[in-house]
């Protein structure tokens, strides 16, 4: 279980990007929505240390993670699959792939891992993760390195970004077969009213804030009626999906 | 072999044992080891040190091995080697310098090596460099220069990750029509450690196509400098690469220059020089890697 605590995060030029938010992430799958720039990907990295809060707690099974460092976070049981996935000129998929999963994977295993997220291992195993890759592709590898992690706490940033050709489904039976090995809870932040659908908890950040937060049936309808009126919130629904 | 010319055998021409095939191993400046095989000979100079490895026309999956290792302090070793390959041919030559030096002088070897590729010929050339011991001083300049006739094709693999303190390499190349020629080049330098590597190729003949390609790490307090031209004297194709990480003090400059003197001719470079991004240390970290172990693996990945 992971409790944020009053948390608040300043930018270095002083911006205020987070204030206050106080959230506790027990269920199966929990979804963070919200319009962009609400400051989703921010709390993402709050979370897996990537940024430090500057006011506020997160505990992390009733440990302090607080100052915890991204490394001493991840050997706890956090992953984090980033909104922007990061090339690397050398490094092949099955490097990554193996350095997610530790040593002791074999090639099959690692193989296994892209066929999950709907690539032929033949054809990616030993590509680079450089520039010659798509932006999707990029994606559902980032996907993958979290499944190979197997940790109690996933985050996914916008995992939908990118799936052209595979279909939600297939994301969303990703997520329940995760489920299904660790037991552990996956956050997922989304524009997608399909993985929404999916959630057991649905927060929805908004400017710096917790806007709100509850279940699915009883945050969705709420979404999903701005959206038919035309109310920003839609902008959250519709517009990403889209892109 | 005892254990220090063993391991600079390995870590040079990746060697357990006496290679397979025509071979040479100059050791300390002197011959120590000569295979001749049907197809390949070996022979040395008579006016100046070094060997004239003459490959008949058509030679095929068949390899020289020519490491030279120096186990002694305070030797300089100047060596040309003179590579002839037969028309047709397709082979594999290894070559690399491995100086271990543990006396406090400066060791130093000096290999130039000339290539004259026959038409339609092909060969892969890997070259190593690489250095240990505690001496004061390892420095190694290689020059490779090379003659491509018509539809002559080289693959050049060249590398010095570890121990050489200077070094000043030196790659010149012509090539006729339909020519072709690969470079890749890999180098790490560290401490106070001072590579430079010159490129000149001179696309001559209709058809033909260079691409040069230089990775490099310059770590701690050590600097690099790159220098490519690549001249387009027909229709032909050029492209050159040059990648750089640069980590604490490291210091890199990239001097490429292209000269275009026929319409046809397509010249490409790119230069790149930073340090390693933060996002992809913390990719890595996020996957449970120490910042240094991230480090390790991007250069290392970066490198291979
Ligand atoms: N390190 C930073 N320094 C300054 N501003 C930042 C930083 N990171 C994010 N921001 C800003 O914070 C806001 C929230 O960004 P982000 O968390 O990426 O939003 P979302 O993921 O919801 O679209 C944006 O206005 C963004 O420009
Ligand atoms: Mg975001």
């Amino acid at each position: 279980m992971l409790e944020l605590k009053h948390v608040g995060y300043v930018a270095e030029d002083d911006t205020e990007i987070l204030s206050d938010v106080s959230l506790s992430i027990n269920e199966r799958f929990v979804a963070i929505t919200g319009p962009n720039g609400g400051g989703k990907s921010t709390l993402a990295k709050l979370i897996s240390g990537i940024y430090m809060p500057t006011s506020g707690q997160i505990l992390l099974d009733g440990i302090d993670i607080t100052h915890m460092s991204i490394t001493d976070r991840a050997n706890l049981g956090i992953s984090y699959a980033f909104q922007q996935p990061v090339r690397f000129k050398g490094l092949r998929v099955r490097d990554l792939l193996r350095l997610a999963a530790g040593k002791d994977t074999t090639l099959a295993q690692a193989c296994d891992y892209l066929s999950e997220v709907g690539l032929c291992a033949r054809d990616y195993i030993d590509r680079e993760l450089n520039d010659s890759l798509s932006g999707g592709e990029l994606k559902r590898i980032e996907i993958a390195m979290v499944l190979a992690r197997g940790t109690k706490l996933s985050v996914f940033d916008e995992p939908e970004a990118g799936i052209d050709l595979w279909s939600f489904q297939n994301l969303i039976r990703v997520f329940e077969k995760m489920y299904e090995e660790t037991r552990g809870n996956i956050l997922i932040i989304s524009h997608q009213e399909r993985i929404l659908n999916i959630a057991d908890k649905i927060v929805v950040i908004r400017e710096g804030k917790v806007d709100r937060v509850g279940s699915r049936e009883e945050i969705l309808p709420g979404l999903l009626k701005s959206a038919d009126t035309g109310n920003t919130v839609c902008d959250l629904l519709t517009q990403k999906a889209m892109s | 072999m005892d254990e220090i010319r063993m391991n600079l055998l390995k870590e040079v021409a990746d060697l357990d044992a006496l290679p397979v095939g025509a071979y040479n191993i100059r050791e300390n400046g002197k011959a120590a080891g000569r295979n001749t095989t049907a197809n390949i000979d070996i022979v040395t100079k008579q006016d100046k040190p070094g060997i004239d490895i003459i490959i008949a026309p058509g030679t095929k999956k068949e390899s020289v091995h020519i490491p030279v290792i120096i186990s002694q302090t305070g030797l300089t070793d100047l060596v040309y080697n003179d590579f002839y390959i037969g028309e047709d041919a397709d082979v594999v030559i290894i070559a690399g310098c491995g100086i271990h030096n543990c006396g406090g002088e400066l060791s130093q070897h000096d290999g130039i090596h000339t290539f004259w590729l026959g038409k339609n010929s092909h060969i892969r050339y890997v070259e190593k460099h690489y250095g240990e011991g505690d001496g004061s001083k390892n420095v190694m300049n290689p020059t490779t220069i090379v003659h491509l006739d018509e539809g002559a094709s080289m693959e050049m693999e060249t590398t010095q990750i570890a121990g050489i303190d200077d070094t000043d390499r030196r790659t010149e190349g012509d090539l006729k029509a339909g020519a072709k020629l690969e470079v890749r080049e890999k180098i790490l330098t560290n401490g106070v450690q001072n590579a430079k590597t010159y490129f000149n190729v001179d696309l001559n003949g209709e058809g033909c196509s260079a691409n040069v390609v230089s990775r490099s790490v310059a770590r701690e307090n050590s600097t690099q400098f790159f220098d490519s031209r690549l001249n387009g004297n027909a229709p032909c194709a050029g492209h050159s690469e040059c990648d750089s990480i640069i980590m604490e003090n490291g210091r890199v400059t990239a001097c490429p220059s292209l000269t275009a003197n026929n319409i046809d001719a397509s010249l490409i470079h790119e230069a790149a020089i930073g340090k390693i991004a933060g996002e992809q240390l913390m990719k890595l970290m996020t996957l449970g890697l120490t910042e240094k172990e991230a480090e390790e693996q991007i250069v290392n990945g970066f490198l291979k």
